[in-house]
């Protein structure tokens, strides 16, 4: 299983992000996008998700179970929104995406475990935190299994301790063989984990 | 797929505002009626299902624009989208109507009883009125659902999907009141409006979600 991008150039507006953007990782390898705010790396995301059209180059993913070559049949997609319904508890947000997907993983209480939110499974996600309410969001990547993760800044909101911990949760990923692409403009300290830098003039 | 469903259906009661909302309008297009008619007995009978038809038509189309919004605003679409492959867009916004009509067009059809006594209507004309809108309620969400994903990354696009979906909406209601009168007048045919009602919400039932996945999927271009 290989995503590969080649080429990728991408337009706001009328103005090009970014041009001639390529890379490609294996099962096991991860990405870390880094950058100036604007400088283009949600759009890169959003690109590999298939929710923008590039203006030139192609992402997509070779040899992936299936054999679907779009990125996003394989993907997790963090966005800065957590995509969570306040009205509804951590337990009820995380047992909807659960069932709405395929390839069920993790059980809600062992999501919620892994980013050490366990205490708060039955509180309405109203009533957390911004730091709590990401972690509950990062714990949706649990309850699905799905290879590729896409995260656009996983890590805002949350406190150092937490970040460190994130930074385990990624490379565990990647050590069960899954592909992390991250984008965020503080650096995030995985061993093994490749970078790819966006400069204001918006090549890599 | 029924997950959504459930989601939906339990977001739309927990979160109040949105179900009320829809029967209250009702309630005051109906009510406010016959003080504008006046206080003929006879007449009120006899439009009464027109007058519950357009109440219903549009209380349909008040909360229709949330249908997506929520959605978008939380990011939860992007989610939906991005899982295509697993669940049909077409059938996630299939799923997301359903759980619509539930939440909104089926408590319209519920009260429909109560109002048409305040309309001076007898038995048969209730029961038909209740029977139409039963069955063409759902084809209003189902147009809607193709106008609220076109409007869905306005800011205040409430009123224009109003404005796109009303259009289509008129057969619904042409047909519905047609076969309400077929049930009470002895002169007018019953079967064949009601069949073309039931028809209208099938057609829709298919069209409407395809139309709204297509949009959706343009969206996020």
């Amino acid at each position: 299983m290989k995503l590969v991008a080649d080429g990728l150039a991408a337009r706001r507006g009328n103005e090009m992000v970014f041009e001639g953007v390529g890379f490609a990782l294996s099962a096991g390898e991860g990405m870390a996008v880094t950058g100036p705010n604007g400088a283009g790396k949600s759009t890169l995301l959003r690109v590999l998700a298939g929710f923008l059209r590039p203006v030139a180059g192609a992402a997509a993913m070779t040899g992936a179970p299936g054999g679907i070559a779009e990125i996003a049949a394989h993907a997790h997609f963090l966005s800065p929104l957590n995509a969570m319904k306040p009205a509804l508890t951590v337990r009820e947000n995380l047992n909807f995406w659960r069932a709405f997907g395929e390839a069920r993983a993790a059980m809600p209480e062992e999501a919620l475990e892994r980013v050490d939110l366990g205490h708060a499974i039955d509180v309405p996600f109203s009533d957390l935190s911004t730091g709590q309410r990401r972690r509950a969001a990062i714990a949706r990547l649990f309850v699905n299994h799905r290879p590729v993760w896409l995260l656009d800044e996983p890590t805002s909101g949350l406190d150092a301790r937490t970040e460190a911990a994130f930074a385990g949760i990624i490379a565990g990923h990647m050590s069960d063989g899954g592909i992390v692409i991250a984008a965020t403009h503080l650096p995030i300290e995985v061993a093994g984990m490749k970078k790819l830098r966006f400069t204001d003039g918006g090549d890599a | 797929m029924i997950a959504l469903i459930l989601r939906d259906v339990k977001l739309g009661v927990r979160a109040g505002g949105g179900a009320l909302i829809g029967i209250l309008f009702y309630l005051a297009v109906v009510t406010v009626a016959p003080f504008a008619m006046g206080p003929d007995l006879n007449l009120l009978a006899r439009i009464g299902p027109a007058i519950l038809w357009t109440g219903a038509l549009l209380a349909s189309l008040l909360g229709l624009e949330r249908l997506f919004q929520i959605d978008h605003e939380d990011g939860a679409l992007d989610l939906l989208v991005i899982a295509r492959h697993e669940t049909p867009l077409a059938l996630t916004v299939f799923a997301k109507c359903v759980a619509h009509w539930l939440v909104t067009g089926l408590p319209l059809v519920l009260v429909t009883p109560l109002l048409g006594l305040l309309l001076n209507m007898d038995a048969t004309a209730i029961g038909a009125t209740a029977l139409t809108l039963l069955v063409g309620t759902p084809a209003i969400t189902f147009i809607g659902a193709a106008g609220a994903a076109v409007a869905v990354s306005l800011p205040r696009g409430g009123l224009l999907v109003s404005v796109i979906i009303l259009p289509f909406t008129i057969p619904v209601l042409i047909f519905g009141v047609m076969a309400t009168l077929g049930a009470v007048e002895t002169f007018a045919p019953f079967l064949q409006p009601f069949t073309f009602l039931a028809a209208l919400t099938l057609f829709f039932a298919v069209l409407g979600p395809f139309a709204a996945a297509l949009a959706l999927k343009g969206l996020q271009d």
